[in-house]
Parts: structure tokens; sequence; C-alpha cells
């Protein structure tokens, strides 16, 4: 069944693949190694040129002046510091709220249950204006905190961990009363080591989700210092009479996809296994 | 207690928002804001009357499906020819899945970058070849851009999800059909693909959700929802109706449309997925 | 070193009553034995009086003190599970210091303590691998060393070997009787394995639908059982339990008539208890079977023969070397004191 002929036509398809998706990207690099004048001379080449370092320093310290002026390190940390929170935050709650459901009898467990696993079906955007009201209220905006917290209830995460504790035997829990280790500790000392998987692919997940997060940071924050690198990107394109600066454009735009990918790179094998458990 | 901080989170950023998106949905008020009215179900009657509204579905219908297919066939093509290889499948798995860690906004960057009128490569060689190329003024032109954004960053996503499910056809399948004499193609079409019916629904699903919501970025950034409306898609109209144009009742009425809509196919999909554990 | 004092112990879920009335006696150092089929209530009880399951009625007392509400840790017990719960992600060191830390103690004795069971059981070059690493057999050992090192008044066996293969199992129960021996720890023992119960116990509880039918030593319960359910389940192949009736000169068994004492009235139906090892050839014994099945072991075969022409099945145990042929009719006999004769309705042993 497989020829030398068969598998050489696999790996050719599998090639244009790559091609095809890497080559934005591939575009965008050389992009930003080039003098706005390449650029505008167009088409532009597809050979990277001298620029690289230039292009990005100035990008990194200034951004466009022309449009906002914010630097683009800046942005670059509220997005980092954003994805973090959320990605943290989210992990940190869902791990109590799913071992407590999991492992404890209490009234009106199966409400809450049932609660949080309604939130899986509403994204963000469905719930946008009146969210921004309450954040407003309760003097949210422009913050770290109202970047974050209306994010952090995810019903995705107490679900997976849920679903992994429910297989924990009941025998390990015997056995750790019998060793004396309280609820707590048993928590800490087995649970949470035990779930080191699904909490690295969780990261990575919840860390992109966090990072990739357009239309509540748009509306909860107005403040320059306060854009993410998404948002900030869209004001560096100009519209109408100013030139945009399509070299320091395309420098943000490889700066703001770097982050993510490396976390995705650096999780590879936990990731890859956890992303399909998540989703069934 | 354990519990507090999720259900604390979710009872603040999401049921009373998704409350008052219901509540606002059925209240009137002028342009100020200075005075609301019980309207019942008048917001949603005027919505669904509106041609522009009508018109938004269209636009999000087509962009959906559209999307989907661009994503969902080179997802499986892809997916088809990494099984068949051995070597090399984690390179191409890696490669393939980038763009997932790509935020829309950033995805419609670089594919704006490459249809720029002005300057973009692909923008270039299509006038060369004679198409009159401008996205800016051109509606669908503007809608087959981001449609190519926005499936361009889901193929790695689908081929991840093909792939796990082609790798779950047990191979004595496969080998007993071709001892019957089928050929590879009819192999494929007979029993690859109806076993690969439920990741396929699944991810139809997935493809559609992520179409409708988390496009925005991507529309954002490129169009703006325009020219003229044209690629506003529903999502979007929402955000647009009720920050930019203030008009609460009809944005909240929007919400909660697209609230059931969500519900809706999130419950099919469980349901089916239901029915596919049982005849695993 | 304690004693171990069920009394009156029962649990119920709801209406249903699972456990009923258990007193029992486990003297200091004694190793007693909980055995039964499945679904008796055996788990149960050992649960209960491990403080896994609450109490519905009755007192459980661990050296004389109440445990009843006593939380698990703090009743000075060891448990060693079938499944034998292993903290996974733990290397066997940890796994057994675990208990250790949870009760604050210095980390020099934590190490004496396990190494010394180390030492007991030969785990010493296993210290640092982590379960998944080990063999069944090797875990079963993990497991025990965590009982061993916390020394506590009782130790807990819930049906520890039932996941070995048969040769392991063989050769593990040994080791734990010595272990048991040598240590003196009063221990209470869960099987569903007769031939276990019987090797281990120093006393046997058999439990018989949340009922104990009888307490005592192997022998006892296997010379004497006290109901023919006792009397089934112990020994192996088991006894043979027919129905027949009180003659003149003993009982009659489908037109057999053995030379039982006599139990009451004659006509009165009754069950017979005949051991498959006690049935002996006798050429003129009055029970005949005719050869339908062999089962040759070796050392002996056991023999499945029709009583009479229409008669039940019973086994006999006939000596290896003998070679009766299929269709054979062969006569057995039976010494009296080796009757046994129940009530067929309460099931309870008639006479002493």
């Amino acid at each position: 069944m497989r020829t030398r002929r068969g598998i050489w036509i696999p790996h050719a398809v599998l090639l244009a693949g790559l091609a095809l998706v890497l080559f934005p990207i591939y575009v965008a690099f050389v992009a930003s190694s080039l003098t706005l004048r390449d650029i505008l001379d167009a088409p532009m080449t597809l050979v990277p040129g001298p620029e690289i370092v230039a292009n990005y320093r100035a990008a990194l310290a200034s951004g466009t002046v022309s449009t906002s002026g914010q630097p683009v390190a800046a942005m670059l940390l509220n997005s980092l510091v954003m994805a973090l929170v959320i990605a943290i935050g989210k992990i940190a709650i869902s791990l109590p709220s799913a071992y407590a459901v999991v492992f404890f009898r209490f009234p009106l467990r199966r409400v809450c249950f049932w609660g949080i696993f309604v939130t899986l079906m509403l994204p963000v955007e469905v719930r946008i204006i009146p969210t921004y009201k309450i954040a407003a209220d309760l003097g949210l905006i422009d913050s770290y905190a109202g970047l974050t917290l209306p994010l952090v209830a995810s019903a995705t995460a107490t679900l997976l961990f849920r679903q992994f504790f429910l297989t924990i035997p009941d025998e390990l829990v015997e056995a750790a009363k019998i060793d004396g280790a309280g609820p707590w500790r048993f928590f800490i000392d087995t649970v949470i080591p035990l779930s080191r998987t699904n909490i690295a692919a969780l990261f990575v997940i919840l860390f992109i989700y966090g990072w990739n997060q357009y239309l509540w940071p748009l509306l909860v924050t107005d403040s320059p210092s306060m854009t993410t690198i998404v948002i900030g990107i869209r004001q560096m394109i100009a519209n109408g009479d100013a030139q945009t600066a399509w070299h320091l454009v395309m420098a943000t735009a490889l700066l703001a996809m770097l982050p993510p990918v490396a976390v995705v790179l650096a999780m590879q094998r936990w990731f890859v296994v956890g992303l399909v458990e998540t989703e069934k | 207690m354990l519990l507090l901080p999720q259900l604390a989170v979710t009872f603040v950023f999401f049921f009373w928002p998704a409350g008052q998106a219901i509540v606002q949905s059925v209240q009137g008020g002028d342009a100020f804001g200075l005075s609301t009215r019980f309207v019942a179900l008048e917001n949603f009657a005027v919505v669904l009357a509106e041609p522009a509204y009508l018109a938004s579905v269209e636009v999000t219908l087509i962009f959906s499906f559209a999307v989907a297919l661009l994503a969902l066939a080179p997802g499986l093509l892809f997916a088809v020819m990494a099984d068949r290889i051995v070597r090399g499948a984690a390179f191409y798995k890696t490669v393939l899945l980038l763009p997932y860690a790509v935020a829309p906004a950033i995805a419609g960057v670089l594919w704006l970058f490459l249809f720029n009128p002005s300057v973009g490569i692909i923008a270039v060689a299509l006038r060369r070849a004679g198409v009159d190329w401008n996205y800016v003024l051109n509606g669908r032109q503007a809608l087959l851009l981001v449609i190519l954004a926005a499936a361009w960053k889901q193929i790695g996503y689908n081929f991840l999800f093909f792939l796990v499910g082609l790798q779950a056809i047990p191979k004595a399948l496969l080998e007993a059909s071709a001892i019957d004499g089928a050929s590879t193609r009819r192999r494929f079409w007979t029993i690859v693909f109806p076993l690969l019916a439920p990741t396929s629904f699944f991810l139809l699903v997935v493809n559609i959700v992520y179409a409708f919501f988390d496009t925005f970025g991507i529309i954002h950034n490129v169009t703006q929802g325009g020219p003229a409306k044209a690629t506003e898609i529903l999502v979007y109209k929402v955000w647009y109706d009720g920050v930019v144009g203030l008009d609460l009742g009809s944005s909240a009425a929007q919400s909660v449309i697209l609230m059931t809509i969500v519900i809706a196919l999130t419950a099919i999909q469980f349901r089916f997925i239901e029915r596919r554990v049982h005849y695993a | 070193m304690a004693t171990l004092t069920l009394d009156a112990v029962r649990k119920s879920y709801g209406e249903r009553e699972v456990v009923h009335g258990i007193t029992c006696g486990v003297a200091d150092g004694e190793l007693v034995v909980v055995v039964g089929p499945s679904g008796c209530g055996k788990s149960t009880l050992l649960r209960m009086v491990a403080g896994l399951e609450p109490v519905t009625s009755g007192t459980v007392l661990i050296d004389g003190r109440i445990v009843n509400a006593v939380e698990p840790k703090d009743r000075d017990i060891a448990m060693v599970f079938q499944n034998y719960a292993l903290y996974p992600h733990m290397s066997v060191y940890d796994n057994m210091a675990y208990g250790l830390k949870m009760r604050k103690m210095r980390r020099t004795e934590i190490r004496e303590r396990v190494e010394r069971a180390a030492g007991i059981l030969q785990l010493r070059d296993l210290l640092a691998r982590k379960p998944r690493q080990l063999s069944g057999g090797q875990r079963q050992r993990v497991a025990m060393g965590r009982a061993i090192v916390r020394d506590p008044k009782i130790f807990l066996f819930d049906e520890p070997l039932s996941n070995l293969d048969a040769q392991l199992r063989v050769q593990m129960r040994v080791e734990i009787k010595q272990l048991q021996q040598e240590l003196g720890t009063t221990s209470l023992y869960v099987t569903h394995d007769q031939v276990e119960a019987m090797t281990l116990a120093d006393r046997l509880i058999v439990m018989n639908a949340g009922a104990a039918d009888q307490i005592g030593p192997p022998l006892a319960l296997y010379e004497r059982p006290a109901t023919a359910f006792v009397a089934g389940f112990i020994g192996s192949p088991a006894m043979n339990l027919l129905h027949g009736q009180v003659f003149e000169s003993g009982v009659a068994v489908n037109g057999a008539v053995l030379p039982a004492d006599r139990r009451g009235e004659p006509g009165r139906a009754v069950l017979v208890g005949l051991r498959p090892e006690h049935i002996e050839l006798a050429p003129a014994g009055p029970v005949s079977l005719r050869v339908e099945l062999l089962e040759r072991l070796g050392a002996d075969t056991i023999l499945h023969g029709r009583l009479g022409t229409d008669g039940p099945i019973m086994t006999a145990r006939v000596p290896g070397t003998f070679q009766p042929a299929i269709g054979e009719t062969l006569a057995f006999g039976i010494r009296p004191e080796r009757i046994h004769l129940f009530d067929p309705e309460s099931k309870r042993r008639l006479g002493n």
C-alpha cells in the first residue's frame, strides 16, 4: 500500500499546506525588515532586508507617533499582564471549585454546578453591554482588574478539572483519610500534583484566549496607556491621509505573535493532548 | 467556601449582565438615556424587521458557512495526508497549528497587508492580472478578505482534531476493506468519512461559533464592518449599535437573540455528543 | 497492641439493613478473618471499624475505647486496600512516609521507620521508584509497608490479595501470616476466598447476607459448621448437601440409608451434609454412585457420580491412583460421626 510514490504525495500536500500557513507570516516578517519606501514601492520583494533591528527597536520604543504614540513595548506589557492574569486566575479559581463539586456533598451542589456549566454557553460578546455597565459601576474601567476580572469566571477549566477529578479512585481518598490528611492537605499533596498535565494544557489555552481578547478590552479601556497590543495595532493602521508605517506595523504584528507562539511551542507536548481532551 | 470565588465572579459578571441584557432588551429609551420604559417585545420586533439587521444576518450566514467550509476542507485534507506519513508528523503538526496561537485581530492585519490595494503583494498581483482589486470600496471583496483571514486561522485547529479522529479509526477496519478489494478512494468515502462524522459535526459547530464570535477582532481591524456594512456580522452589529450608536435596547435585543442561537447550537452539539458516546 | 470489640454492630442504608448485629471480640495479637461471598456485608463491616462508614447502631471499641464518633485518623488504625491505593505521583518512600508526615513525626524517626519496614518487606531497592514502575506484588508490599510504619493498634485488610495472580496469592498469604505473627498486631482481614481465610485466620467470622453465621477457629468451623451455609462455604470441594429423611436406623437420602445418629422423629425432613473427602470407597456401602465425571488432580481425583438411578449428583474424593471408568457404579460408605444434619428451614445444625 505504501509505495515510494505514495509517500511523495502526502509530503507534497503537507508542504503546500505549510507554505499556505506560513506565507502571510513570512510576508509580514519580510516587511518588518525593509524600509517604508521599499514597501510603498509595490510590489515589495520577498527577500528579507537589513532593517530588522532598527524597525523593531523603533516599534518597541515609540509605536507610531502619528496615531497613538504608544510604545509597542507598553502595549505588549498590557497584553502580557492580561493573558497571564486570566490564565493563572482561571486555573486558580476553577481548581478549588472543581474540587468542591466533586469531593464534597452540600446542599445546592447541583445548582452550583449547573450554574457554572451554563456559562459555557455564552461567550462574553453576548453579554457585552451590561457587563460593561457593571464594570463601570464598580469603577473598573481602564484598570487591569477591569480587563481581567470579567473574563476569569471560566466554566471550561472547572469542567475539565471536574472530569479529571472524577477519575481519582475513592480508595485514594480513603487512604488519605486514614493517613490523617484532611481535605485541604489532600488537595495540595495529591490532587494538584496529579493534575499537572491538565494544568499545563489549560495554561496554554487560557493564555492564548487572554492574549487574543479583543472586544472586551476595546470596551473597557479608554486611555492609550492601557491598550492591549491586539487593539493597539489597529490604531497603527491609519485611515485617511496619514501614511501607515507598514514596516513598523508588521514588526508589531510579529511581536504580538511571539508570546502566544512561544507558549504553544514550549508546552507543545501537553498542549496537544489537553486541547483535544478539553473540547470533548 | 471553595466555590465562592468562582461563584462570585460568575454571578457578578455573568448572570447579572445576562439578566440585565434581557431586561434591557425589553426596554426602550430615548437617545439620551434619560428615561426607560417597558416595551416588552417591541425591541425584538423592530430589530427583526429592520432591513439592516436582516442584511447582517445574511452576511453572518454567508460568512460563517464560507469560513467553516474553507477551514474544514483543508484541515481534513492535511489530516488525511499527515495520517499517511510517519516521519515529520510532529513537525507538520506544530507548524500547521501555529495560526491557532495568532490572535484573530493580528491574523486580520496580516491578511490586510497582503491585500492592501496600494502595497499588498497579492493585491498588486491581482491588479496585474486584470482584477480590479480594492476591498476598501468593494463590499464583496471585503467579505472575501475577512473570510480568508478567518479561515486561515482555523485550519490548524481543525487539522488537529481531524487527525486525532483519523488515528482513532481502528486499522483493522481499513485492512479488512482493503482485503475486500476496496480502492483507496472507496475506503475513504465508505469507511473513514462516516467514522469521522462525529468529529466533523463537532468541528462544524465549533467553527460556526468561532465565525460568529471570535472573528470580531478580524472585522474590527480590517474592515470595521464596511464598506457600507458589507462585512457587518451580527456580533459586530451588537457592538456597533450599542457602543457607537448608543441604542441600548436594540443592542440588548440583538444580544438576546444571539444568546438564543448559541444556546441552541451548544445544545444540539451536546445532544449529539451524548449519542456519539453511546455508539463509539 | 490492642483489642477490638464489636458489639451488636448494625448498618442500614435507609430502610435496608445490610449488616445485622455483629458481636465479636478480637484479642490482642489475634488475626480474625471475615469471610463470605460478594455482597454479604464483610467490607462494610471493615469500613465501619475503620471509620470510613458510620455505624447505624451498636458500638465499636478499640482497646476498650468507644470509637464510633472518632475520625479514622484518630483511631490508631492502618488499612491495606484491595487496589493498594498508593499515591501515584509519590515515590515508594514518600508513600510510606506520608501518614507519618501528617502526624508531624520528626524526619529522622520517619526515615528510621520506613527503612525498617522496607527491610522487612524487601523493598529497600525500590524506595525511589513510583508505583507505576512496580509489579502487583511489589505494590501490595508497599501498601503493607505504609500500614506497618504507622505501628497502629489495629491492622485492617480489605481483600488485599484479590488482584494478584493465583501463584502470587499463595505466596503472599504466607508472608502476611508470618508478618502478622512477628509484629503481633491485632488484625481484621476481609476476603471472599475461603482457602485464604482458613490459612490466615486464628478465628473466622463467616458472614451470610449481613449476619454472622458462625464465629470460631477454622477447624471448629470445618468440623462442626453451625449452618448449612457455613458447611457449604468452608472446605473445598464443597460439602454435598442433600435432602433426606430421618429413618429408623439413620437417615435416608434417595433410597440410600446412612448410619447417622438419629435426630428427631422418623419421617422428619432433614438436610444431610457429607464432605467429599469423608465419603470412602466401601464394597458394601450404602451409597452407590454411577461415575459421570472425573477431575484428575494428581494426588486426588474428584469423582462426580449420580446417586442411584435418578438421584442428585454427589462429589467424592478418591485417591489419585484409583482409576474408575465413566459409567461404572461404585459403592461408598461414611462414618456416622462425619454425617452433618441441618434443619431444612432454618438451616441450623441439628445436634452438637
